[in-house]
C-alpha cells in the first residue's frame, strides 16, 4: 500500500523523495507558486506555495512529503497571505500589465487573478531599475524581475552556462549577469537557451516578438493558472 | 479676429469667471473670463491644465511596445494612437505603407473605420446631442444623454447602438473594445475569422441606415437654426488633413493637404514624413497644450483646424455613395466655399460616420480580411513617423530608436493640439459676441462649452466620466472678493453660495 498524506482532507499518495508540491501536482491539486518549476532544484523563495503541515507553515516546493501529514492548502488564511505576498511582488517592482507584452502569458498576472487580487494594497515603490537591451535577440527588463531565480537555475542546470545570479540582499537584491561589463550582450546567453524562455514575468524577453499572439490565443485567455499549471507540470513530471 | 482677447492689459482690476472643468469633453480643461465692471469680456482663455508626459516616459522602452503603450493616452480613440504608432514602427522594421501586406492594410483600415464610427457616435449622441436637441441654454437637467433617451428615445438608442457597433468592430479585429492589440511592426497579429466577419455583417445594414438618419438629423437641426448655427463660434481659418492621391477623403493613409480660409491650396499631397519642415509648435505659459502652426505662414496666421470639418472641407470627394451625396449637400449649404461654421463640425462628423459605416460594409465583403500574408519585414531603420486621421483630426507620431531597439526620442502632435488656437478663438468669439455685457448665469456659460465641444476635443486624450463631471463657477469682483459661486457636484446636485 502506498504512503499517503492529506491535502485539505483529500487523501493523496506519494513516493519517497517527493515534495508536497510534487505529490499534489501528480494528484491534480494546485498549490500556487512562482519560483517552482518541476525541471529544476526547488528554491523555496517566493513563498506563494506556503501550506500548513500539521499546523506549521512550510514551503510545499521544498518540504518532503511524509506519511501522515495533514496539509492545509486552499484555506482562507493561506489564500489571504498569498494574495498579500503577490501584492508585495507587484509593488516592489514596476509591473504595468496594461502595456506589458507578457500580459495574458504572465504567471505573476495569472496568479494575481487566481488569488482575486483586485489592487496593489501597499504603496508602490516605483524603483529605478534599468532595461538591458544590449543583447541582439534578448532583453532584460529589471523592472519586472521578482527574483525567483528560475533563469539562474535554468542557465546553470539546463544550459550549462551560469549566465545569471542574484546579488545584494534584502531590498537591494538584484539580478546580475556573468560579464565584466554587466551587460547581457557580453555573456554567452543565446535566445534558444532554456533560461531565455523560463521567466514567469516579463523580465526576460525575446526581442521583437511582443504582441504577436493575439488576444484570445494567449496562455491564460481561456484557462486559469491552476489548470494550465497542472497540465504542463504533470507532463514535466512524467 | 478675437486675438485681442487673449491677454487683457489691466488684468488685476478685472472680475474673473472660471468654468472648471469644461464638461462633456474628453479630459480636463478650464475656461477663464476676465470681465470689467460692466461685465464686458476683456480676456478669454481655454487652459489645458493636465500634464501627461507620454513623450518622456516612453523613452527607454522597446519600440514594439509603442502601439500598446501609447494607446493608453486615450480611452475614446486608442485605436488612432495604436495605428499611428504602428505606422511609425512599420518604418523601424523597414516597411513603408505601400509594402504593408494587403490583408494587414485592410484589417487596419477596418479597425480604424470602427474606431472613427464609435468615437463620432459617442461624441454626437452622448456628449453633444443634448445641446443640439434641447438648446444651448437649456436647464442643466436636460444636458445629458439620459435626458435625450427620455425625450428622444429613438435617437438616443440609435446613438448607443451605433457606438456599440463600432466597438464591436474594434473587438473583432483587436481582441478588446478598448486597448486591444492587433497592429504590430510590419502588419497585424491576426486576420478576421469567418464567424467574426459574419457577426459584423449581421447589423451593418441597420448601422448604415441609422448613420444616414443622423446626417439628416444634424442637417435639419443646423438649417432650422440659421443664421445662428452658421455664426456661433465661427472663425475663418486654414484647414489641414490627409487626402487620397485623387483628393478624396482619407482617414488611414494619405498625403497632407492644407487650404486657407478662401479654399486656396497651401500645400497638397505632401509626404507626412516631412511634417517637421512645415509644422512647428509654439508654447505659451498659461496652458500645457502647445500651439502648432504652418511655418510658411508664421505663428500669427499659420494656425489651422483639423478634424471632420477640415477633412470634409478639404477633400474633393468621398468614395462611398451616401456619404458623397451628404458631402455635396454640405458643400451646397456653404455655396461651394469653405464652411467655417464651428457648429458644422457636427454635420461633417456625421457625414464621416456614414462614410465609416459604408466603408465597413465594403471591407467586410473583401476576402483579404480573412487571411493571407499579415506581416512584412525589411531593413531596420532608426526613425519612424506615423500619421493618421484620428476622429479629432490629424495625429502625428514620430519616434527615434537606438541600435538596441530602445526609443530615444518621441514627438506626438495630438489632433486636439492642432485645434488649440481655433478653440481659443471660438471661445473668445462666443465670449465677445454672446456673453459680453450680460449677467453671467450657468446656462449662459454653457455656450462656451458648446463652442469647445463642437471640436470634440480630447483634452487629455483620456477616458471620460459622462455625467459625473463636477463644475464650479466663481464670480469674483474687481476687489478680488467672491461675489457668487455655483457648484455642481458629481452626483448632479447644484449648490449656490452667495459671497
Amino acid at each position: 500500500m502506498s504512503k499517503t498524506i492529506t491535502i485539505d482532507g483529500k487523501t493523496i499518495p506519494f513516493e519517497d523523495g517527493q515534495t508536497i508540491m510534487q505529490a499534489a501536482t501528480a494528484a491534480d491539486v494546485y498549490i500556487p507558486h512562482l519560483c517552482h518549476h518541476p525541471d529544476y532544484t526547488p528554491h523555496g523563495s517566493c513563498k506563494l506555495c506556503t501550506v500548513k503541515v500539521n499546523g506549521r507553515n512550510c514551503s510545499a516546493c521544498t518540504f518532503p512529503a511524509a506519511e501522515g501529514q495533514d496539509v492545509l492548502n486552499n484555506i482562507k488564511e493561506l489564500t489571504d497571505d498569498r494574495q498579500k505576498i503577490t501584492q508585495m511582488l507587484f509593488v516592489e517592482g514596476n509591473h504595468f500589465c496594461p502595456s506589458c507584452e507578457k500580459t495574458g502569458n504572465c504567471q505573476l498576472q495569472a496568479v494575481a487573478y487566481h488569488l482575486n487580487m483586485l489592487d496593489d494594497h501597499f504603496p508602490l515603490f516605483y524603483p529605478h531599475r534599468n532595461v538591458d537591451a544590449s543583447h541582439p535577440d534578448l532583453m532584460i527588463d529589471h523592472n519586472r524581475c521578482i527574483f525567483c531565480t528560475l533563469c539562474v537555475r535554468a542557465s546553470r542546470e539546463h544550459d550549462d552556462k551560469d549566465v545569471f545570479a542574484l546579488s545584494g540582499r534584502g531590498i537591494n537584491k538584484h539580478l546580475i549577469v556573468n560579464s565584466i561589463s554587466g551587460l547581457l550582450k557580453d555573456t554567452d546567453m543565446d535566445m534558444h537557451d532554456h533560461a531565455a524562455h523560463i521567466c514567469p514575468t516579463g523580465a526576460i524577453l525575446i526581442k521583437r516578438t511582443g504582441y504577436q499572439v493575439p488576444i484570445g490565443e494567449r496562455i491564460y485567455d481561456h484557462q486559469e493558472i491552476d489548470a494550465v499549471s497542472l497540465a504542463t507540470e504533470q507532463q514535466h513530471g512524467e | 479676429m478675437y486675438e485681442h482677447l487673449e491677454t487683457a492689459e489691466n488684468r488685476d482690476s478685472l472680475k474673473r469667471v472660471v468654468v472648471d472643468p469644461v464638461s462633456r469633453v474628453e479630459g480636463h480643461g478650464k475656461v477663464t473670463l476676465l470681465l470689467d465692471e460692466n461685465n464686458k469680456v476683456q480676456q478669454a482663455r481655454l487652459h489645458i491644465v493636465e500634464f501627461r508626459g507620454f513623450e518622456r516616459f516612453i523613452q527607454g522602452r522597446p519600440y514594439w511596445e509603442l502601439p500598446v503603450l501609447v494607446q493608453r493616452l486615450c480611452g475614446i480613440c486608442p485605436v488612432s494612437h495604436h495605428l499611428a504608432a504602428a505606422k511609425a514602427i512599420d518604418q523601424l522594421v523597414g516597411v513603408d505603407p505601400e509594402n504593408l501586406p494587403v490583408s494587414a492594410d485592410k484589417l487596419r483600415r477596418l479597425l480604424h473605420f470602427g474606431q472613427v464610427l464609435q468615437s463620432h457616435a459617442l461624441h454626437f449622441f452622448h456628449l453633444s446631442s443634448p445641446d443640439l436637441l434641447f438648446g444651448f441654454e437649456s436647464d442643466i437637467s436636460k444636458r445629458s444623454i439620459i435626458a435625450v433617451l427620455a425625450d428622444y428615445p429613438d435617437i438616443g438608442v440609435q446613438g448607443v447602438k451605433l457606438r456599440k457597433y463600432g466597438q464591436e468592430v474594434i473587438r473583432m479585429v483587436s481582441g478588446k473594445r478598448i486597448h486591444g492589440t492587433g497592429a504590430i511592426a510590419g502588419g497585424m497579429n491576426k486576420a478576421l475569422s469567418k464567424p467574426e466577419r459574419d457577426y459584423l455583417l449581421e447589423d451593418i445594414g441597420q448601422i448604415i441606415a441609422w448613420a444616414a438618419d443622423s446626417v439628416a438629423l444634424i442637417k435639419k437641426v443646423h438649417c432650422a437654426n440659421l443664421p445662428y448655427y452658421d455664426d456661433f463660434a465661427t472663425i475663418r481659418t486654414n484647414y489641414l488633413g490627409l487626402t487620397k492621391p485623387d483628393g478624396a477623403l482619407e482617414l488611414y493613409h494619405g498625403g497632407i493637404r492644407a487650404k486657407n480660409a478662401d479654399g486656396e491650396t497651401i500645400m497638397d499631397h505632401v509626404d507626412y514624413c516631412r511634417y517637421n519642415d512645415f509644422i512647428h509648435e509654439e508654447v505659451r505659459s498659461w496652458t500645457y497644450m502647445k500651439f502648432p502652426y504652418l511655418l510658411s505662414l508664421g505663428k500669427d496666421d499659420g494656425w489651422y483646424r483639423v478634424g471632420p470639418l477640415a477633412r470634409v472641407n478639404n477633400c474633393d470627394s468621398i468614395n462611398t455613395p451616401l456619404a458623397e451625396a451628404a458631402r455635396i449637400e454640405f458643400k451646397a449649404h456653404g455655396n461651394e466655399a469653405m464652411v467655417h461654421s464651428t457648429l458644422a463640425f457636427h454635420w461633417a462628423r456625421l457625414i464621416e460616420t456614414l462614410h465609416c459605416a459604408e466603408s465597413i460594409e465594403e471591407l467586410l465583403h473583401d476576402a483579404d480580411l480573412l487571411g493571407g500574408e499579415l506581416v512584412a519585414q525589411g531593413e531596420k531603420r532608426y526613425e519612424g513617423i506615423g500619421v493618421i486621421e484620428a476622429p479629432r483630426g490629424t495625429l502625428f507620431h514620430h519616434y527615434q530608436v537606438d541600435e538596441n531597439d530602445i526609443v530615444t526620442k518621441a514627438n506626438l502632435i495630438v489632433s486636439t493640439t492642432s485645434n488649440n488656437m481655433a478653440m481659443n478663438e471660438s471661445v473668445r468669439q462666443v465670449a465677445a459676441e454672446y456673453l459680453s455685457g450680460r449677467e453671467l448665469t450657468e446656462p449662459l456659460l454653457n455656450n462656451l462649452e458648446v463652442a469647445i465641444r463642437a471640436y470634440d476635443p480630447c483634452l487629455s486624450c483620456a477616458t471620460h466620466a459622462v455625467g459625473k463631471m463636477p463644475l464650479q463657477l466663481e464670480l469674483i469682483d474687481a476687489q478680488g472678493k467672491l461675489v457668487d459661486k455655483l457648484t455642481k457636484h458629481s452626483d448632479g446636485n447644484i449648490e449656490r453660495h452667495n459671497g
